[in-house]
C-alpha cells in the first residue's frame, strides 16, 4: 500500500467553519465608482485592443455617454464638446456618419452619433448633424423593397431600418416617400417562431427583434405584427435559471440581450394597450424583473468596471451600455405620469429611466425632438433610390 | 511582436505622403494604434485621397483588412479596385475563403463573399463552403444568412432538407436547423398539402419523445400547426396528453395551453368550451406558480386574456387589472 499523501488543508473538518459569516446581512452592489473610472477613462483613451472597433468609433461615444447617463454621472462640458467635434470629423460629406474620420458614412455609426449627440443635447450637438445631407444619405441607402442597406455597397438586414427611422425621427427628417415599403419588409422578417430574424426567412434574434420592432413603434406601425406571438417568443427567451436572456432559441445567456430582449416588454406592452388591451399588469412588465437584475448585478459585473456578456468573458462598452440598459429597465416600470420601481440591492443600484425605443434617457429623446421638430423636414436633394448604383 | 517593414518607408511608396487621422486637437474615443497600424492606415488614407487604382493600392487593402477585417470603407475601395483592375475573381474567392474561416463572425467578409460570387454568377462552392464554416459553428448567423441568399437566388433547393436532417441528428436542440428547416419547406412544397404537414408533425413529435425538454421542437410544431388550427388537426391533442407521463415539461403544458386557446377561438365544437377554458386557465395557473416561474407574470396576463376574452360574462365583474390607463396615446 502506498504511503499517504499529506491531507489538503480544504478537506480538513474545521475548514468549512472558515466560511463567511454573511450575519443575513445581504450586500448587492453595483460597483458605480469603478463602472465610472472605467467609462471617464474609455471616453479619451482606449488599449490597441480596441483596433478591431476603429470603424465604430461613434459607437464607443454612444455606448459611454449612455452609461454614464445611466449612471446619472456627468459629462464635462469641455468633454461635451470634444465629443461633438470629433462627431463632426465622422460626417460625411455626403452625409450621414462613418466609423471614423474620413471613413464612409454607415448606417449603424450614423444611429450611434445621433444618439450620442441627443444624449449631449447642447446646441452645439443639435447642429453638428448636417440633416439635409442626412436625408440625401438616407435615400441614397435605401431600396426598392422598402429594405435599406448598411452602406453604399453594402448588406441588408433589418438594424438598417432601425437605424435610418431613430435618426429620422429624431432630428425630423422623414419625408412621406422616406419609409415607404420599410413597414412591410420589416413584417416579412416575422417568423414561425414569433420573433424576428435580421432578413426574411431568418431564426429568431433577439437584436433584429428589437431593431424591427423599435422601428415599427416609430412608423406606427407595431400593430401590424403579430404580437401575441412576439411577445410568447420573447418571454419565452428569459432563462429560468440564470434569469438573463439568451438571443434565440437553445442558446447562451448574454448580458447584451438584458437590452436587446427585456427591452422588447416595454414596447409591447404600449403597442397592446393602444390596441385597447385591458389586461395587461399595471405594475409590472411582462418578464421577471428581479431575476434580470440578480443576473446583471451578480454575474455580468468585472470588479474593476465595466459589465459583460457572462462570467468568464472580458468586459466591454457595448456590454457595459447594454446590460447596464437592461437593469434599467427591469429596475423601471411604466411611464412619467405612473411610474414603479423595483431595485434590487441597495439604492445605489438604481439607474436613471431608459426610453425603450431609442435607449437613450427619455428627457434627450423629448428636447431632441422639441428641438428638431422647430426646425422645416428638408427637401430630398440627391438622386432616387432606383439611381444609386451598388458597388 | 514581429518585424514589419513599415510602408513609409518603402521605397515603392516614397511618392506618397501618407495621412494621418484627423482626430482634431482634443480627441475622444483615442485608440493607441500600433505603429504598424498606423503606417497602414495613413497609407490608406493617402490612396483614397487621390483616388489611386493600382497593384500597390489593391495590396495594401488586404494588409488593412487584416488589422481591421470592419473596415467597410477598405472593403468597398478593395471592390472597386477588383473591378478597375480586372483582377482574377477566382483568386480573390480564395482570398475571401480564408479571411471567413478566420473570422467567420464578421459582417463585410460575408457581403464581400456575397458580391464575388454575385459578379461571378457562380454559387458552385457556396453550398460546401458554408457547410464548413457550420461545421465548426452551427449556429453562426452570418453563415446561415449567406446560405438561404444563394438557395433562393441560385435555386439550390435540391438536397437542403436532407442537409438539414443530418445537423438535427447532430444537435436536435439546432434551433438554425430547425428554422433552415421550415425555410425550405415553405419554399418548396409548404404546409399546406396534408401528407407533408403530417410527415412534419409526425417527424417533431418523434424528435420531441427522444428530448422532451427540447424547446426547439415544441415551437416548431407550434408554428407548423398555427394557422391550420392546433385545435383542429386530428388526434393532436391525444397525442399529446399521451406524451404527460414520460415528456412532461413546461412546453408541452403551453402548448396544451395553446391548443385549449385556438379551441376557444375557433369555437371548435368537438371542445366544450366552458371546460376547456377551464382547462387552459389551470394549466397557466400552473405555469405560473409552479412550472415556469419565470414566466409568472405573462402566464398571469394569458389567464386574465382568457377570461377577460372567453369567460362567462358577468360584465360587471371587471378584472383587478382592467382599471386606469396606463399610456397616454
Amino acid at each position: 500500500m502506498e504511503e499517504a499523501s499529506p491531507p489538503l488543508r480544504c478537506f480538513r473538518e474545521s475548514h468549512s467553519s472558515e466560511l463567511f459569516s454573511d450575519d443575513g446581512v445581504q450586500t448587492v452592489t453595483s460597483k458605480e465608482q469603478q463602472h465610472y473610472h472605467y467609462l471617464k477613462k474609455g471616453l479619451r483613451h482606449l488599449s490597441d485592443a480596441y483596433e478591431c472597433l476603429d470603424a465604430s468609433r461613434p459607437w464607443l461615444c454612444y455606448w459611454i455617454l449612455h452609461s454614464l447617463e445611466l449612471l446619472e454621472e456627468p459629462v464635462p462640458a469641455a468633454v461635451a464638446s470634444d465629443v461633438c467635434q470629433f462627431l463632426a470629423r465622422c460626417q460625411s460629406p455626403t452625409g450621414g456618419f462613418g466609423g471614423g474620420p474620413g471613413q464612409h458614412a454607415h448606417l449603424a455609426p450614423t444611429y450611434a452619433a445621433v444618439n450620442a449627440l441627443c444624449i449631449l443635447g447642447t446646441e452645439e450637438a443639435y447642429k453638428v448633424i448636417n440633416r439635409e445631407k442626412l436625408l440625401d444619405f438616407l435615400y441614397s441607402v435605401k431600396q426598392p423593397d422598402g429594405s435599406f442597406v448598411m452602406h453604399v455597397g453594402g448588406e441588408v438586414d433589418v438594424r438598417s431600418a432601425y437605424c435610418a427611422a431613430s435618426v429620422a425621427s429624431l432630428t425630423n427628417i422623414i419625408t412621406p416617400t422616406l419609409f415607404d415599403g420599410t413597414h412591410n419588409w420589416i413584417l416579412s422578417c416575422q417568423n414561425w417562431e414569433g420573433g424576428l430574424g435580421g432578413v426574411p426567412g431568418l431564426e429568431a434574434h433577439g437584436g433584429y427583434t428589437f431593431c424591427g420592432t423599435a422601428a415599427l413603434v416609430i412608423l406606427g406601425k407595431e400593430h401590424m405584427l403579430d404580437l401575441k406571438a412576439l411577445l410568447r417568443w420573447v418571454t419565452s427567451k428569459q432563462m429560468r435559471f440564470e434569469g438573463g436572456f439568451q438571443g434565440r432559441c437553445n442558446k447562451l445567456v448574454d448580458g447584451c440581450y438584458s437590452f436587446w430582449q427585456a427591452g422588447l416588454l416595454p414596447l409591447l406592452h404600449r403597442a397592446l394597450f393602444k390596441e385597447g388591451d385591458s389586461t395587461l399588469s399595471e405594475s409590472s412588465w411582462m418578464f421577471e424583473r428581479e431575476a434580470l437584475q440578480e443576473y446583471i448585478l451578480l454575474c455580468c459585473q468585472n470588479p474593476g468596471g465595466g459589465l459583460l456578456d457572462k462570467p468568464g468573458k472580458s468586459r466591454d462598452f457595448y456590454h457595459t451600455c447594454y446590460c447596464l440598459s437592461g437593469l434599467s429597465v427591469a429596475q423601471h416600470f411604466g411611464n412619467k405620469d405612473l411610474h414603479n420601481e423595483l431595485i434590487l440591492g441597495r439604492d445605489e443600484n438604481r439607474l436613471a429611466p431608459t426610453h425603450p425605443v431609442y435607449n437613450i434617457c427619455p428627457e434627450k429623446v423629448a428636447q431632441a425632438i422639441e428641438h428638431f421638430h422647430q426646425l422645416p423636414v428638408p427637401v430630398q436633394t440627391g438622386p432616387t433610390p432606383s439611381a444609386m448604383d451598388q458597388s | 511582436m514581429c518585424l514589419f517593414f513599415y510602408f513609409r518607408d518603402r521605397k515603392e511608396w516614397a511618392d506618397l505622403e501618407p495621412v494621418p487621422q484627423d482626430d482634431g486637437p482634443n480627441p475622444v474615443v483615442k485608440i493607441a494604434y500600433s505603429e504598424k497600424f498606423t503606417d497602414v492606415f495613413d497609407m490608406f488614407r493617402a490612396l483614397l485621397k487621390n483616388d489611386e487604382k493600382s497593384e500597390r493600392a489593391f495590396a495594401l487593402t488586404a494588409e488593412a483588412i487584416d488589422l481591421n477585417a470592419a473596415n467597410y470603407t477598405v472593403w468597398h475601395y478593395r471592390r472597386v479596385l477588383l473591378q478597375a483592375l480586372d483582377k482574377d475573381l477566382r483568386e480573390e474567392m480564395k482570398y475571401i475563403t480564408a479571411i471567413i474561416e478566420d473570422q467567420p463572425k464578421n459582417y463585410q467578409v460575408w457581403n464581400h463573399r456575397r458580391m464575388v460570387v454575385e459578379w461571378l454568377n457562380d454559387p458552385s462552392e457556396e453550398l460546401q463552403f458554408v457547410a464548413e464554416i457550420l461545421s465548426q459553428d452551427a449556429k453562426n448567423y452570418h453563415a446561415w444568412q449567406h446560405r438561404q441568399w444563394v438557395i433562393q437566388e441560385y435555386k439550390l433547393w435540391n438536397g437542403e432538407l436532407e442537409y438539414v436532417e443530418e445537423l438535427l441528428e447532430e444537435d436536435v436542440r439546432n434551433n438554425s436547423a430547425w428554422n433552415q428547416r421550415h425555410f425550405v419547406i415553405s419554399h418548396t412544397s409548404g404546409y399546406s398539402d396534408p401528407a407533408i404537414l403530417d410527415r412534419e408533425v409526425q417527424y417533431t413529435l418523434k424528435q420531441i419523445k427522444k428530448a422532451p425538454h427540447n424547446e426547439s421542437a415544441w415551437n416548431y410544431l407550434k408554428g407548423i400547426l398555427h394557422d391550420g388550427g392546433l385545435s383542429s388537426y386530428p388526434g393532436l391533442l391525444e397525442q399529446v396528453t399521451e406524451l404527460q407521463d414520460t415528456c412532461s415539461s413546461p412546453y408541452l403544458t403551453a402548448f396544451l395551453v395553446d391548443l385549449y386557446e385556438d379551441a376557444l377561438e375557433t369555437n371548435n365544437s368537438s371542445y366544450d368550451q366552458q371546460e376547456t377554458l377551464k382547462k387552459a386557465l389551470e394549466l397557466c395557473k400552473l405555469l405560473a406558480e409552479e412550472k415556469d416561474t419565470i414566466r409568472r407574470e405573462y402566464w398571469n396576463y394569458v389567464s386574465r386574456s382568457l377570461q377577460n376574452t372567453y369567460g362567462s360574462g358577468d360584465p360587471n365583474v371587471r378584472t383587478e387589472n382592467a382599471r386606469k390607463p396606463l399610456f397616454q396615446t
